[in-house]
C-alpha cells in the first residue's frame, strides 16, 4: 500500500480533543503525538474512557481536534474542509466498528457497494470490486443475505469487506472483536493480520484486549485519561 | 454521490417507511388537488363567460352611433364648450360609412337593421324582433353549434330562429327546420314632393333641403326556416332589442322598414339621403378593436364595444382566481408541514444510518441532497396524484352542476377547465414547495455530528 516520503501513513502532533460537559471540560485526548508507519499494524490499548476511540475518530476525520495536527500521508486533517474530510474517509481510510454498523435494510452486496456509491465509482466497475472484497473475507456465498441473516463473525467480515472495497491505505478498527466470542474474534484478528501482510495495509486498531493486541499488532500504544502512557513493540508490552 | 445513486437510496428509504411516506404524499396530493380544483374552477368559469361573449359576435365589433344618440343611450356627458356650440352632431350616413370602411383593420361596415314585427306561422301570429345578419357573422363563432345551416346567400329568403322564438313556435324546435313562416312588416315608401305640405321655417338654421314625406305600406315576405341557434348572435347595441328572427342583412335592408327615427329624419329634411341609427364595424381581430374605436371617436362618432365591458370582467376574474389560488395554496402549505414532520422523524430514526454514511465517506452535501431527493420525490408524486384528484373533483363539480341545470331545463356547461400549463404549474409548485419544506430537515441531517450519530442507539 502507499507510503509517504517520511514513511508515515498517519501521525499526530500534540493533538488534543476537549469536550464541554455541562460546566466541566473533558480532555478526551490530551497532547498526544504518535506516528504510524505505512504497512504497520498498531494497537491502541486502554481501558474504557482512556481516549483511544476519540483518537481513532480524529484519525478517521470523523472528528476535529481542539488543537494539534493530524497528518494522513502528510495531509493535515485539521486544516481540511468537511468536503475534504469526507473524501479522506472515502478514499484514504476504511473503518470497522465494534457494532458492525451494517445497514439492516440492505443485503450484504448492497452494504459493501455503499462506499463505492459515495466515492462515485463507475457503476460498471462496482460488481467486480464488491466481489473482490467479499472474496477476501470469504463471504461470496452470502451476497444476497441481509445482516440479520448473518452471524456476528460474518457481519464483522462483511463490515471488513465494506471497509476494503474502496481500496484504502489505512484501516481503522474500533474494537473489532468486542462483540464476538473468542473463536470468532481470533478469526477476525487473523483476517486483519492477513490483510496487513498481504496488502501491506496500515492498520490502527483500538482494543482493550492486551493479549490479542500483543499477539497480532506490531506495536502497542497505551493510553490512559486521554494521554499517551506507553509506546513500544507488542512483545515488550506483553 | 451521483444523482442516480441518490435517487436509488432515496427510493429505498421511502419504501422503508411506506405507510408514513404514503400518508405524507397523500397530504401533498390533497393540497395540490385543492389548488388544481380551485384554479380549474376559476379558469373554467372565466372561459365559460368569455366563450359566451365571443359567441355573441361582439368581440370583434365596434358599434358606432352619433354623439347625440350616444347620450340618449346613457353615454358620457358632453363637454360644456361642445354644448354651447351650434355645430350639429356629425351624421351617420353613407359618406361616414365609406370613411369607416377605410380605417385600417376594418373588415366590414354595415347598418344595424333590427325591428319589432309580426310573423305568421301555421296560421298563428307571433310578435318578435327581426335582425339582419351580415355574412361575416358566420365566422365569429356564434353559429358554430347551430342546428341546420347558415344562409345560403346574401339575398336568400331564409331565416334562422333564435331558440327562444323557436320554442314559442314549437316544442320540437328541430322540426321547424324546412318549414315556412310569413314575415309581416310595414314598408316605407317616399311620397312625391307635391303631396307634402311644406314645414314653416323659423330661422336661418332651417335652410335645410325641402322635406319629403313617406307612407307606410303593409307587406309580407315568405321565409324558409333553415336553422335554429341557441346562442345570441344578435344581442344588439348594449343588449337592446335582442334579435329572435335572423335574416340575411341584405334582405333586411331591401325591406325598407320604417324605423323609429324616420320621423325625426323627415322633419330634418333628410329623407333623400339615408342616415343610420347605428353602424356595426367588424374588425379583423379583437386586438385591433381599441385602435379602431379610438379612430372612430376622433372622427366625431360615439362608439361602444364589448371590450370595455370585458376589461372589468377580466379584472374580476383575476381577483377571483387569486382568491381561489390563495385558498388552494393554504392546503398545500399545510401539506408541506407534513413533509417537514416526516423528514424530521426520519432523521431521528435514521440518525445512526446518517453516522454510518458519513463514516463511509458521505459528505454533508450528500446527506443534504439525499433528504432533498426524498422530499422532492414525495412532492413530485404528490403533485401528479394531486392533479389527477383535482381533475376528478373538477369533473364531479361539472357533473353535479349539469345534473342541477338539467332539472332546470338549462343547457349543460363545463365549469372546470384543466390546461397543460396548469398541470405543469401544479406539479412544479408541489415539487418546489416540497423541496422548500425539505430544506430544514435536510440541513439538520447534514449537520449531524457523525461521532454522536454513530453512538445513537
Amino acid at each position: 500500500m502507499t507510503g509517504t516520503s517520511n514513511g508515515f501513513a498517519v501521525r499526530t502532533e500534540r493533538v488534543s480533543r476537549q469536550y464541554a460537559m455541562g460546566q466541566a471540560l473533558v480532555h478526551a485526548v490530551d497532547d498526544v503525538s504518535i506516528a504510524v508507519r505505512a504497512g504497520e499494524f498498531v494497537a491502541l490499548l486502554g481501558s474504557s474512557g482512556s481516549g483511544k476511540s476519540t483518537l481513532l475518530n480524529l484519525l478517521a476525520g470523523l472528528d476535529r481536534p481542539t488543537s494539534g495536527a493530524i497528518y494522513a500521508h502528510e495531509q493535515n486533517l485539521a486544516g481540511m474542509t468537511s468536503q475534504e474530510l469526507a473524501h479522506h474517509r472515502s478514499h484514504t481510510v476504511g473503518m470497522v466498528f465494534q457494532a458492525f454498523n451494517l445497514l439492516p435494510r440492505m443485503t450484504l452486496e448492497e452494504n459493501v457497494e455503499l462506499p463505492l456509491r459515495l466515492a462515485e465509482v463507475d457503476r460498471a466497475e462496482r460488481p467486480a470490486r464488491v466481489r473482490e472484497a467479499v472474496e477476501r473475507v470469504s463471504l461470496a456465498a452470502r451476497l444476497s443475505h441481509r445482516p440479520s441473516e448473518l452471524s456476528g463473525g460474518e457481519q464483522q467480515r462483511a463490515a471488513l469487506a465494506r471497509a476494503l472495497v474502496n481500496r484504502p491505505t489505512i484501516l481503522l478498527a474500533d474494537e473489532p472483536t468486542g462483540n464476538l466470542d473468542s473463536v470468532t474474534g481470533d478469526a477476525i484478528m487473523h483476517l486483519l493480520q492477513e490483510i496487513n501482510r498481504n496488502l501491506q495495509m496500515t492498520i490502527v486498531m483500538v482494543t482493550h484486549d492486551k493479549v490479542r493486541a500483543a499477539r497480532y499488532a506490531h506495536r502497542i500504544i497505551t493510553m490512559r485519561d486521554g494521554k499517551l502512557v506507553t509506546e513500544g513493540v507488542s512483545d515488550e508490552i506483553a | 454521490m451521483k444523482l442516480r445513486d441518490l435517487t436509488e437510496l432515496a427510493a429505498r428509504n421511502l419504501r422503508e417507511a411506506v405507510l408514513r411516506n404514503s400518508l405524507t404524499t397523500l397530504g401533498i396530493a390533497v393540497g395540490v388537488a385543492s389548488l388544481v380544483a380551485m384554479l380549474s374552477l376559476g379558469v373554467g368559469l372565466q372561459e365559460l363567460a368569455s366563450t359566451r361573449l365571443s359567441r355573441s359576435g361582439l368581440f370583434d365589433a365596434v358599434f358606432v352611433t352619433t354623439q347625440s344618440n350616444m347620450r340618449a343611450f346613457g353615454g358620457p356627458p358632453r363637454p360644456l364648450a361642445e354644448r354651447a356650440s351650434t355645430q350639429p352632431a356629425r351624421k351617420l350616413d353613407d359618406d361616414a360609412r365609406q370613411q369607416l370602411a377605410q380605417i385600417k383593420n376594418v373588415v366590414e361596415v354595415y347598418p344595424e337593421v333590427r325591428f319589432p314585427t309580426e310573423v305568421q306561422f301555421e296560421g298563428k301570429p307571433y310578435m318578435t324582433t327581426v335582425a339582419g345578419i351580415a355574412a361575416s357573422a358566420r365566422a365569429d363563432g356564434a353559429f358554430d353549434e347551430m342546428k341546420g345551416a347558415f344562409f345560403s346567400g346574401p339575398e336568400a329568403n331564409e331565416a334562422i330562429l333564435q331558440i327562444e322564438l323557436a320554442r314559442d313556435l314549437s316544442k320540437q324546435t328541430d322540426s321547424l327546420i324546412g318549414k315556412d313562416l310569413v314575415l309581416r312588416y310595414a314598408e316605407k315608401q317616399a311620397l312625391p314632393p307635391d303631396d307634402v305640405t311644406p314645414v314653416p321655417k323659423h330661422s336661418a338654421a332651417d335652410d335645410a333641403p325641402a322635406s319629403g314625406g313617406f307612407s307606410l305600406v303593409p307587406r309580407e315576405l315568405k321565409l324558409r326556416i333553415i336553422g335554429v341557434v341557441e346562442t345570441e348572435p344578435a344581442t344588439g347595441f348594449g343588449g337592446f332589442g335582442r334579435g329572435r328572427l335572423l335574416i340575411p342583412l341584405q334582405i333586411a335592408q331591401n325591406l325598407r322598414i320604417a324605423q323609429p327615427t324616420d320621423m325625426r329624419e323627415m322633419l330634418r329634411g333628410n329623407t333623400g339621403k339615408p342616415t343610420y341609427e347605428t353602424l356595426t364595424v367588424r374588425v379583423r381581430s379583437p386586438k385591433a378593436v381599441e385602435a379602431v374605436e379610438d379612430t372612430i371617436k376622433q372622427m366625431g362618432f360615439g362608439t361602444f364595444s364589448i371590450l370595455d365591458a370585458t376589461k372589468n370582467m377580466m379584472l374580476f376574474f383575476t381577483v377571483f382566481d387569486s382568491l381561489l389560488l390563495i385558498f388552494g395554496s393554504l392546503a398545500l402549505t399545510v401539506a408541506s408541514l407534513g413533509i417537514v414532520n416526516t423528514l424530521v422523524m426520519a432523521i431521528l430514526e435514521r440518525r445512526r444510518e446518517i453516522g454510518i454514511l458519513k463514516a463511509l465517506g458521505a459528505a454533508d452535501r450528500d446527506v443534504r441532497r439525499l433528504f432533498f431527493v426524498e422530499a422532492g420525490a414525495m412532492g413530485l408524486l404528490g403533485g401528479v396524484l394531486g392533479v389527477a384528484m383535482g381533475w376528478l373533483i373538477g369533473r364531479a363539480l361539472t357533473i353535479g352542476t349539469n345534473a342541477y341545470l338539467k332539472r332546470q331545463e338549462l343547457p349543460a356547461i363545463d365549469i372546470s377547465s384543466i390546461h397543460w400549463w396548469m398541470v405543469a404549474l401544479a406539479i412544479g409548485v408541489s415539487f418546489f414547495v416540497s423541496l422548500a419544506a425539505g430544506m430544514y430537515p435536510a440541513s439538520r441531517a447534514a449537520r449531524l455530528n457523525p461521532v454522536e450519530a454513530l453512538r445513537y442507539e
